[in-house]
């Protein structure tokens, strides 16, 4: 059992998404009876939704954060730490001394180099009514960034009825974190839906007209629109924590606890670059909804002491159409590859590294039909199994089977 | 009244698997334990409306296969976050091959 401090002590976390809450109820659920506030500027919901049905969902009410004996700052601003005294200063000027402070600020959208008309992004709820209420049949709605984020919306705007055109600057799909093959398969589905996909060019400039947007492409044509988004990435909240002078690049630069440059200063989840024992230690910035709760359970059991290193596999879902696209560990770090197809069709991607052990997986499919299949991987990259390349690839033999064989355990 | 009705056959589920089961339009999930036992639960998870016989059964634990939520399927009891509400279950008997649930 972690130590327990006087109740006057109190736990600080700065940022009320999935990652800061999570936090708060682990350090409840780990016995921790001392004081547990929780800053926000809004109210904890969650964020995966916005990029598919719009959604408004609290990942808590108020009720469940009181009863847990959480002290919830609705509105509430970070605007300082002072890492010396151990304070954490509000914009409204309170001053809030902390035992421990987590910052889980997030990221925010990244937004295109330059203007001439607007654009709209998604990271907030706002964000999302804002797009949703300019999204109608027949709609040209064109998407800039053809990642996560931006095949999400265009799905989501696809089956609203608009006319959807993908402006990717890369050469293929999700060229960040998904192997070629699954991104192929992703796209496809795409295409199959009407959405128009332009990759390898990017966007050189945008200008209002009177019915709309025109979009100059590099490749020197331009299309029209009537709604551009951009989905061109995120970048992590840092400033909080640079203006403290913590350590910051690329994300809040963190130790394997989850341990900022500054004593008792931690941070969790999309705001934070984390350096993974899977991956060698190689530092890793993931913003996934999963990671953000797993850094976020991490930390909280790290400021009651718990000293063993955080090592869950990466893990990330997008559903874009009727397929659901599943990653488990990275797939940067592959160095051969491996397809098992499926008697239904759907190909399980493995990623092996130079020494033979599966570091990733992905897939693509209807439904939630990849889960299992990625799970089961998920579960030999963990345990860094090195499995036969000839038995992942023949779906005869059942990843069950290979997870419990000797030679993966 | 509750009522048994005819699932499946029990050879129609793997050992330590799961399927899928409708009546009357709802949703069940139908597991056979490792040891060869049988149990059901409602079909969607408690935390968003996934269909659980698309998840991962280890041992007695299924697994969410949309955001990794994990059910005890032999009591239903929620084993942590996100799902905080355990999954109903219902009796399960075999008769002659046969794989009964007991529906209220």
């Amino acid at each position: 059992m972690p130590a327990r401090a006087s109740t006057a002590e109190a736990i600080v976390i700065a940022g009320a998404g999935a990652g800061g809450v999570r936090a708060a109820f682990t350090l409840r659920e780990q016995g921790w009876d001392g004081r547990v506030v929780l800053v926000g500027t809004e109210p904890p919901y969650e964020r995966p939704p916005l990029s598919k049905t719009g959604e408004y969902r609290l990942i808590c009410g108020g009720a469940a954060l009181s009863e847990a004996g959480i002290t919830f700052l609705a509105g509430a601003e970070a605007a300082g730490v002072d890492t010396a005294a151990h304070v954490l200063e509000l914009a409204d000027g309170r001053r809030l001394p902390y035992r421990s402070l987590l910052l889980t600020t997030g990221a925010r959208a990244r937004r295109l180099p330059f203007g001439g008309a607007p654009v709209h992004v998604l990271r907030s709820y706002a964000d999302s009514a804002a797009l949703r209420a300019r999204l109608a049949p027949g709609r040209r709605v064109a998407v800039i960034g053809g990642g996560f984020i931006g095949l999400e919306l265009a799905a989501s705007a696809a089956a609203l009825g608009c006319r959807v055109t993908v402006i990717e600057l890369g050469p293929r799909l999700m060229g960040r974190a998904v192997p070629a093959r699954v991104a192929a398969t992703m796209a496809g589905r795409h295409v199959a839906a009407g959405v128009d996909l332009r990759c390898g060019t990017g966007v050189t400039g945008l200008a209002g007209t009177g019915s709309g947007t025109e979009i100059t492409l590099a490749e020197g044509t331009a299309i029209e629109a009537d709604v551009v988004v951009a989905g061109v990435g995120a970048v992590p909240e840092t400033m909080l924590a640079c203006a403290a002078g913590i350590e910051t690049g690329d994300g809040i630069v963190v130790d394997e606890r989850f341990a900022t440059s500054a004593p008792d200063v931690f941070a969790a989840g999309d705001c934070c670059r984390y350096p993974h024992p899977l991956y060698g230690g190689q530092p890793l910035r993931l913003e996934s909804w999963r990671a953000a709760q797993e850094h976020g359970a991490a930390a909280a059991r790290a400021m009651l002491g718990e000293t063993e290193p955080y090592a869950g596999v990466p893990w990330f879902w997008s559903d874009q159409h009727d397929y659901t696209l599943q990653v488990a560990g990275l797939a940067s770090a592959a160095d051969r590859e491996v397809v098992r197809v499926r008697p239904d069709g759907v190909e399980i991607w493995f990623g092996l590294s130079r020494d033979g052990r599966l570091v990733a997986a992905a897939a693509a499919g209807p439904g939630n039909s990849v889960a299992k299949d990625i799970k089961l991987a998920e579960l030999l990259i963990a345990r860094r199994a090195a499995p036969d390349p000839v038995t992942l690839a023949d779906p005869a033999v059942t990843l069950k089977s290979v997870l419990r064989s000797p030679v993966a355990g | 009244m509750s009522q048994w009705i005819a699932a499946c056959e029990a050879d129609d589920i793997d050992p330590e698997d799961v399927i899928p089961f409708e009546h009357d339009g709802n949703d069940y999930a139908i597991y056979r334990s490792p040891d060869d036992a049988y149990f059901a639960t409602d079909g969607h998870c408690t935390h968003e409306k996934t269909l659980l016989c698309d998840g991962l059964v280890m041992g007695g634990v299924i697994e969410c296969p949309k955001h990794n939520g994990r059910f005890d399927y032999t009591s239903g009891k929620a084993l942590g976050a996100p799902v905080l509400v355990d999954v109903r279950t219902y009796p399960v008997k075999v008769m002659d091959d046969t794989v009964y649930i007991e529906l209220p």
